[in-house]
């Protein structure tokens, strides 16, 4: 596989718990611009196609994508929503280019869940109507019946998932965009209340507003436009089954499908020894270690100890959620993803600021959809072409 | 296809199937609550309603003032900052006389929603709004129309601060 | 770049109801088994999944994609929903075609979903929902007002009458007598019965509409090379396009569909199509509303402005016309639920190109076809070019 695809701009706003002085436009509209300032690109002249990632019911709209065009620029071009993480949306992207049709595609994801005032209850919409939902069982419980089944099967403590929380919030104090840092010690996570036993409630991401827009563009493109391109190696996604009754419990196994894919684009026959850091979902603490299991990052059951030795930290052999992860930047709904992608991208080019890691050339960003679903994506993003030797 | 598929699934139900548990069903009401935000643009809008002005704003680049104000030109996607009030008068750009509320329920008396091009405005620019104290019969495209407010003390920064547009002259 | 080429191999539709027993996942099961079955594949077969469904507050499920998957054959695969509203069933022409045309994936099943019956107590309300929350659903728009707003902006600016729009109603009723999964085929329905139905929003009427369904439609898509070992007759993806206007809907010009001429502009470029009215031999346009045939004909550039009513008058978009224009029965006629019958528009182009469409064929051998759908605030317009010929 050659390597026709570059993100070659990035631009956000936020993230903040609450965003009262902007409407969702606003939001999107500053992230835009930053993004199409950063590529060198005109979004009225030089954009060939549009793509949108949202929910209906995270936006109290139905057919939401109505509402996106203008401001990302997008007005009477190719615009269109996909309803997935931002991913999802990345990879419509990548699709788009590898036709050979499009040169520069733009890819934007948001978050406004500050306006969302029943966001449990919408969560609780996503489960089946006819068999799950009359429990009236929080959607959280999801994640806790997984999180019980994984920590049974992988041998993972809580000691370890708290570990995962003290490292991503503190991970987020040197990321300026990030909504939650906190020098926090595992001893506070263990004991914040259960919310849904095994997970407390420091195990859980809080919410954040923002908005992230992604410009990619062709090779040749990307090569004219860009000092520092992102090459989109491998992008992959899947899903298991909707249903609660028919799935695996303990292993992502989403996320082990959408890395094969990924990886076998981008001809990574190792992965431990080929992804320097990764982005991971982190959406509940144990989903971080369950992620890395499911990527091949490490052997079952060994992302609990690597992470309470230090390996992923910022300074260890595999450094996981640098930007501090969902936990602490906050959890961004549809542009969760796409925040993975920011940091990685970010890494890539030497613009992490303080949180820089040293001598990076490849990285890795995943996603999950949340409770109650098994759909994830992955992307892995070189900052040359071919890996180190090229 | 039709020659050589027989027959097709899908199984149709009458109300009757339904209202006499022929098939089961789950009800559930939804509890969808929301706060949006409504920013620096449509804050002023909002602002401004409740005074008793329609606010207007107007792109320097392409020259051109629109309504409902927005932050930024959807056209050259230049940042917008000059907001304008418009006169509350217009013209009916196009209606309807709709005999269904949203929820489908028959009424007798029309609503008559419009779009209404406000003067002040490049053209087309309007906005939608309902059209009230004129015969649902003598409603007409390029018809004038002016704002009637909800009295001052009454109003509370929404679109529903203008209770309808009627005609400048007795139509 | 060179482009790889795509073709639809097999289709497969449910019949459209008013009320279906089944579940949103059942009947995307059936339409995706029809499907498969109708090209001899299995789901081992199918690498990736391209779902569309219409608003999540239809079913009240959010996430609605998430919740298809299965029922689209997307265990264990990847599977992606694209979403422009009601041009959503078209736009998984375009959606399908990059899969396969990116080199990703050889097969996609496409599957469009729709069941409007679960909304309490009419599909209508979900409209609401629709509008910008703070400047428009204060005042509680129904979703038949912005039709009427435009049908009467469409009618003043042209001089057109609604004994002309009626046409189309009957034309497309008359049509889906002759389609088996139909809900609302009437062979003797007249311009009078049309004229005559219960006024909603003036000047639409009860008989300008079509209904709220329950259906569901699915396509295979395959790549060149592996199109002809799975049929002796793929029907080739020459163009796509699509487009999407500003939101700001009160502040344009309602009498001409601009998206959708720039969406078929798009499209008519990648098929080498120069002579429209000559090279597409059948036509599929939205329909939701009798108008729309009629505005969309002259936003794909088929008709001059203002003029399509008069092609409706002498017959050339009869099924026996020189151009036919919804020979299916389109949403007027067979139903309307709205992801499954933008898709159902694809799979007769693919049926009226491989002379399958049975008593519904449009007479002489057509090479070509066009679909369109239209959605959002009457914003979006979806092109799919399919035909015969291999795109060079």
């Amino acid at each position: 596989m050659t390597h026709p695809v570059a993100i070659i701009g990035v631009g956000w706003s936020g993230f903040r718990p609450v965003t009262p002085d902007v409407s969702y436009k606003e939001l999107i509209y500053e992230a835009a611009v930053r993004a199409y300032a950063d590529a060198g690109v005109d979004p009225r002249r030089d954009v060939d196609s549009f793509v949108t990632v949202s929910e209906d019911f995270h936006e109290g709209t139905s057919i939401f994508d109505e509402y996106v065009p203008d401001q990302i620029g997008g007005a009477q071009r190719p615009v269109h929503t996909i309803t997935g993480d931002g991913l999802h949306g990345l990879a419509a992207a990548v699709m788009q280019i590898l036709t050979g049709r499009f040169r520069v595609v733009v890819v934007e994801g948001h978050s406004k869940a500050s306006n969302i005032l029943t966001l449990p209850h919408i969560t609780a919409y996503a489960l089946d109507p006819i068999l799950n939902r009359p429990l009236q069982v929080n959607p959280l419980a999801v994640a806790a019946l997984e999180a019980c089944r994984y920590m049974h099967e992988s041998g993972a403590t809580r000691e370890q998932c708290g570990a995962v929380v003290t490292k991503n919030r503190r991970n987020a104090l040197r990321n300026p965009a990030a909504a939650y840092g906190a020098d926090l010690r595992t001893e506070d996570v263990l004991a914040s209340e259960v919310v849904a036993s095994p997970l407390a409630r420091l195990e859980i991401s809080d919410h954040a507003d923002g908005a992230i827009v992604i410009v990619l563009a062709d090779a040749e493109t990307a090569r004219r436009l860009s000092p520092h391109p992102a090459w989109i190696r491998g992008i992959g996604w899947a899903n298991d089954s909707p249903s609660l009754e028919s799935r695996c419990w303990a292993r992502a196994v989403y996320a082990e499908r959408a890395a094969a894919m990924a990886y076998k684009m981008a001809g990574i026959g190792n992965p431990v020894e080929e992804i320097q850091f990764a982005e991971v979902d982190d959406t509940y603490a144990y989903k971080e270690l369950q992620h890395l299991e499911a990527l091949g990052l490490c052997a079952q059951g060994r992302a609990g100890p690597l992470t309470r030795e230090g390996a992923t930290a910022p300074d260890g052999c595999l450094p996981v959620n640098v930007s501090g992860g969902s936990l602490g930047v906050g959890h961004l709904l549809e542009a969760s993803g796409l925040a993975r992608v920011l940091e990685v991208v970010l890494q890539l080019r030497g613009h992490a600021g303080s949180r820089q890691l040293g001598d990076v050339y490849t990285g890795l960003a995943q996603s999950w959809r949340g409770v109650p679903t098994t759909s994830g994506a992955v992307a892995v993003l070189s900052n040359q072409l071919g890996g180190r030797e090229s | 296809m039709t020659q050589r598929i027989a027959s097709y699934p899908g199984t149709a139900l009458s109300e009757e199937d339904i209202e006499r548990g022929h098939v089961l069903s789950v009800h559930d009401q939804l509890r969808a609550d929301y706060a949006w935000d409504a920013g620096l643009a449509i804050g002023l809008y909002l602002d401004g309603l409740k005074a008793g002005v329609i606010l207007g704003v107007r792109c320097r680049r392409c020259d051109r003032t629109v309504v409902p104000p927005r932050a930024f030109c959807e056209q050259c996607f230049a940042p917008m900052d000059a907001f304008v009030p418009l006169a509350d008068v217009g013209i009916v750009n196009t209606f309807s006389l709709c005999y269904v509320t949203w929820d489908v329920k028959r009424i007798v008396e029309p609503l008559i929603p419009a779009v209404i091009d406000l003067d002040g405005t490049s053209p087309p620019a309007g906005i939608m709004h309902l059209l009230g104290g004129v015969v649902p019969d003598r409603v007409h495209i390029g018809m004038r129309v002016r704002a009637v407010w909800k009295p001052a003390r009454a109003r509370q920064g929404a679109i529903t601060d203008i209770r309808y547009f009627k005609p400048l002259r007795r139509g | 770049m060179s482009m790889r080429r795509v073709a639809v191999v097999g289709a497969g539709m449910t019949r459209f109801v008013r009320r279906a027993m089944e579940t949103p996942k059942e009947l995307a099961w059936h339409a995706s088994r029809m499907a498969l079955d109708s090209c001899g594949l299995t789901l081992n077969d199918v690498g990736g999944v391209c779902i569309g469904s219409a608003p999540d507050a239809f079913d009240g499920v959010h996430m609605k994609g998430e919740y298809l998957s299965d029922g689209s054959g997307a265990w264990g695969k990847p599977v992606m929903r694209s979403y422009v509203g009601g041009g959503t069933g078209v736009f998984l022409g375009p959606h399908g075609w990059y899969h396969v045309a990116s080199g990703l994936f050889d097969v996609v099943l496409v599957v469009a979903e729709e069941k409007m019956s679960s909304f309490y107590p009419h599909a209508q309300a979900a409209f609401l929902t629709i509008f910008d929350h703070t400047t428009e659903r204060p005042l509680e728009p129904n979703l038949l007002w912005i039709f009427a707003l435009e049908m009467n902006r469409y009618m003043q600016t042209y001089g057109i009458s609604k004994r002309d729009i009626a046409q189309v109603a009957v034309k497309n009723k008359r049509n889906a007598a002759d389609h088996p999964c139909a809900m609302l085929g009437e062979a003797n329905i007249t311009v009078e019965d049309v004229l005559n139905s219960e006024v909603l929003a003036w000047p639409v009427q009860r008989l300008d509409v079509s209904p709220v369904s329950d259906g569901a439609v699915a396509i295979v898509m395959a790549a060149e090379g592996v199109a002809e070992r799975i049929t002796d007759r793929p029907v080739w993806v020459q163009g796509v396009g699509w487009n999407l206007d500003t939101a700001y809907w009160t502040n344009r010009d309602l009498a001409y569909p601009e998206y959708v001429e720039r969406a078929a502009r798009m499209a008519y470029e990648m098929a080498g199509v120069r002579e429209p009215r000559k090279e597409i031999h059948v036509v599929e346009p939205y329909d939701p509303f009798d108008y729309k045939e009629l505005h969309h004909l002259e936003g794909l550039l088929l008709a001059d402005r203002g003029k399509a009513p008069e092609l409706t008058a002498q017959g050339v978009t009869a099924r026996n016309g020189a151009m036919p224009v919804c020979p299916s029965g389109g949403l007027l006629g067979v139903g309307n639920p709205i992801t499954a019958a933008g898709l159902m528009k694809v799979a007769e182009l693919f049926w009226q190109l491989r002379g399958e469409a049975g008593a519904r064929q449009v007479p002489g051998t057509p090479e070509r076809g066009l679909a369109q759908a239209w959605g959002d605030l009457m914003q979006v317009g979806t092109v799919t070019i399919l035909g015969t010929q291999r795109p060079s």
